[in-house]
């Protein structure tokens, strides 16, 4: 079992002709996912280099393919639109890779979600990625596809490297992964910590949950309190930001200590409190999931 | 981003809030003809500086002459404030703002910010102003009213009603408070702020709402859609070294440390600081190159890193993922020669060709150590760097 998306996940490439789309397309193809179709208005009916057939709309790239998710790599001033399509068009998952997404957008996304069966990874995170076999699997995103195997661990992740870090760990120390998901770095965005928690749990194929939070914010302290009722499952976690002074925002547009509050102090007593096996060294977080899990 | 207080109230009294007549003047001469302009009799001479806690600070002076607005000038211009916002080396002052004097009768504080958990822009208002919100907010809580405003459709008269309720205003002061309000909101979305601070907001015995200061920050990625707010950035405000990484998109952060460090992603940039510091070391800096980071600029990274006389040793961490190990192997090595490094270098690779990676490094006859763990690399640098002072 994994949670999201599975190998026979269909997906569609929102702004597939553009430098970021087509390269990544082609690296998700490498890894054998299923990438059906891709999206550039006005470019309906060309089919890319690597094979994937162009539509003018989400909708129509839908029907014609049988997708179920798309992942978005349009630019930043388009991307919310772009997203308001996929959830217009409805699709059961939209994965926002760009970057830079001017935060006023993403509450109007927010906004649009209201009612809507669509679920929302991102903006500005590596996707989502499910390993099958050692070299195949569901990849929708930017994410290295040779650091993963399938395995029993679930990572959730506010930071891109700092996923990768754990993954790398994870799977150094001969476990793998049954899904990634990197939520991203915006202060307004789709999934977070307690939705990927919550799925995590429910997982049969997850014994273990990775959990890798950054400064900014709160997310990861209402994340703690739902831990304490609701997962059962152990947890690593680590949160990045210690020595990040007050006021600075640290490259993430969500990571800012503001006001006293979202300190990496806070969120590391909050997991402590929750029960989570906190490493002060993401370098140890593979190693402690093993300890924890008894191997 | 981050404007100053003039413009500011240039932008609120764009969108219909009123403001106390002002004029920016950058010289003494200035000051004292803005004085005469502005009718006379009570004016401020106020810093311009992105900092608040002017007033303590000995930035904001009142004048009720020319010649002292003149004089009062001559003292601020050229002068190092240093308020509990600038940090202990201060800023320099090179503007200031001279505006009319206003017959307060009451302050308030108004401010909207965009908020994570409502997905919404917030509005905060208290009865109380000219004060430390944050104080206020630990020592009254009851005393701030929040008020979630939709982020399509804007503020609702009803919550307009709400928020001038709970300032206080009575009567004629209602109607006046409720353009405020409206503007303020018409201001921060048409924009795209991210926090939009009046304090003080008065009342003044004529029974007029106005902004007695005011204070924004825009949403950077949103820059690209308002030609006009970018055009206010003032670049002496900003730290040099920052100025020069942006021109490369990178993005740096100047700390106080000595210890420089270069790597790729946020989160594991924020990592390797604390890391450092666990390790007896100090960061000077947080610097993301980013995902697709090239030669060109992992050079110009490393002369950034070096600019800073503070640096003592230098530690690269990268996670190579779509970016090959040996990739930036070699625009470690070609930077690491065109600069001359003159201090300590650790580099720590992971990832894609991470041997091959190595085996470029290790040939390349370069005075550098490499480490496998981002644990082993700090211990590494923190120690070389000691030794090297």
């Amino acid at each position: 079992m994994t949670v999201l998306v599975h190998g026979n996940t269909k997906i569609l490439v929102q702004g597939i002709t553009g430098e970021a789309g087509a390269f990544h397309t082609k690296n998700s193809l490498a890894y054998g996912t299923m990438m059906v179709g891709g999206v550039t208005p006005g470019k309906g009916g060309q089919v890319t280099e690597s094979g994937v057939p162009v539509f003018d709309t989400v909708a129509a790239a839908k029907k014609a393919t049988g997708a179920t998710a798309s992942v978005v790599y349009v630019p930043a001033a388009f991307a919310a639109d772009a997203i308001c399509e996929a959830i217009e068009a409805e699709l059961e998952l939209v994965v926002a890779i760009t970057e830079g997404i001017p935060v006023a957008d993403m509450a109007l996304v927010r906004n649009y979600m209201h009612g809507s069966k669509t679920r929302l990874i991102g903006p500005n995170c590596p996707g989502i990625i499910t390993p099958v076999t050692d070299k195949s699997g569901c990849k929708i995103g930017i994410m290295p596809a040779y650091i993963h195997r399938p395995g029993k661990i679930g990572i959730v992740s506010r930071s891109g490297t700092l996923t990768y870090e754990a993954v790398w760990q994870v799977t150094s120390a001969g476990m793998g992964q049954s899904t990634c998901i990197g939520i991203g770095g915006d202060p307004i965005k789709g999934l977070d910590f307690i939705d990927c928690l919550e799925l995590f749990q429910n997982d049969s194929g997850t014994e273990g949950i990775i959990m890798i939070g950054e400064i900014g914010g709160s997310a990861e302290e209402e994340a703690c309190e739902f831990i304490q009722s609701h997962v059962k499952k152990p947890i690593v976690g680590f949160i990045a930001g210690a020595t990040a002074p007050p006021g600075k925002r640290m490259g993430h547009a969500g990571a800012i200590i503001s006001g006293g509050k979202g300190t990496a102090a806070d969120k590391k007593t909050a997991m402590k409190r929750a029960g989570v096996h906190v490493c002060d060294t993401p370098s140890v977080l593979g190693a402690t999931m093993k300890k924890v899990l008894g191997r | 981003m981050n404007i100053h207080e003039y413009q500011a109230k240039e932008v609120l009294a764009r969108y219909g809030v009123p403001v106390p007549q002002g004029i920016p003047c950058d010289t003494p001469a200035q000051c004292r003809q803005a004085f005469s302009d502005l009718g006379g009799g009570l004016a401020v001479v106020k810093a311009q500086i992105h900092a608040g806690g002017r007033g303590k600070a000995g930035g904001v002076k009142l004048v009720r002459s020319a010649e002292e607005a003149e004089k009062v000038a001559q003292d601020l211009i050229g002068k190092t404030l240093v308020t509990p916002q600038t940090g202990p080396e201060g800023r320099v002052v090179r503007k200031l703002y001279v505006t009319q004097g206003a017959d307060i009768a009451r302050e308030m504080y108004l401010a909207v910010a965009m908020d994570r958990t409502a997905r919404a822009p917030v509005v905060i208002a208290a009865a109380e102003g000219g004060v430390d919100i944050e104080q206020l907010a630990h020592d009254k809580p009851e005393a701030l009213l929040r008020v979630a405003v939709h982020p399509v459709k804007g503020i609702l008269p009803n919550q307009i009603r709400r928020i001038c309720f709970h300032l206080g205003l009575k009567g004629n002061e209602m109607k006046s408070g409720a353009k405020v309000l409206q503007g303020l909101m018409d201001a921060f979305m048409a924009t795209d702020a991210s926090l939009a601070e009046i304090n003080p907001l008065i009342t003044t015995k004529g029974g007029d709402v106005m902004a007695l200061d005011a204070k924004f920050s825009f949403d950077d990625n949103a820059l690209f859609r308002h030609k006009d707010i970018a055009a206010y950035r003032d670049i002496n405000e900003e730290d040099p070294k920052e100025v020069e990484a942006k021109k490369f998109d990178l993005n740096y952060i100047a700390l106080s440390g000595n210890i420089g460090c270069m790597v790729n992603g946020a989160g594991l940039a924020m990592a390797t600081m604390d890391v450092i510091q666990q390790k007896g070391g100090s960061p000077a800096n947080f610097l993301d190159v980013g995902g697709g980071a090239n030669k060109q600029q992992v050079t110009n990274a490393f002369k950034i890193l070096l600019s800073d006389a503070n640096v003592k040793g230098i530690l690269v961490n990268i996670f190579g993922g779509i970016m090959k190990c040996d990739t930036i192997a070699e625009g470690v090595i070609a930077a690491a020669r065109e600069v001359k490094l003159s201090v300590p270098l650790v580099v720590r690779l992971e990832g894609t060709n991470v041997d091959l990676g190595r085996k470029l490094l290790q040939e390349s006859k370069l005075d550098l150590q490499t480490a496998v763990s981002l644990d082993e690399a700090a211990e590494k640098i923190v120690k070389a760097a000691g030794a090297h002072r």
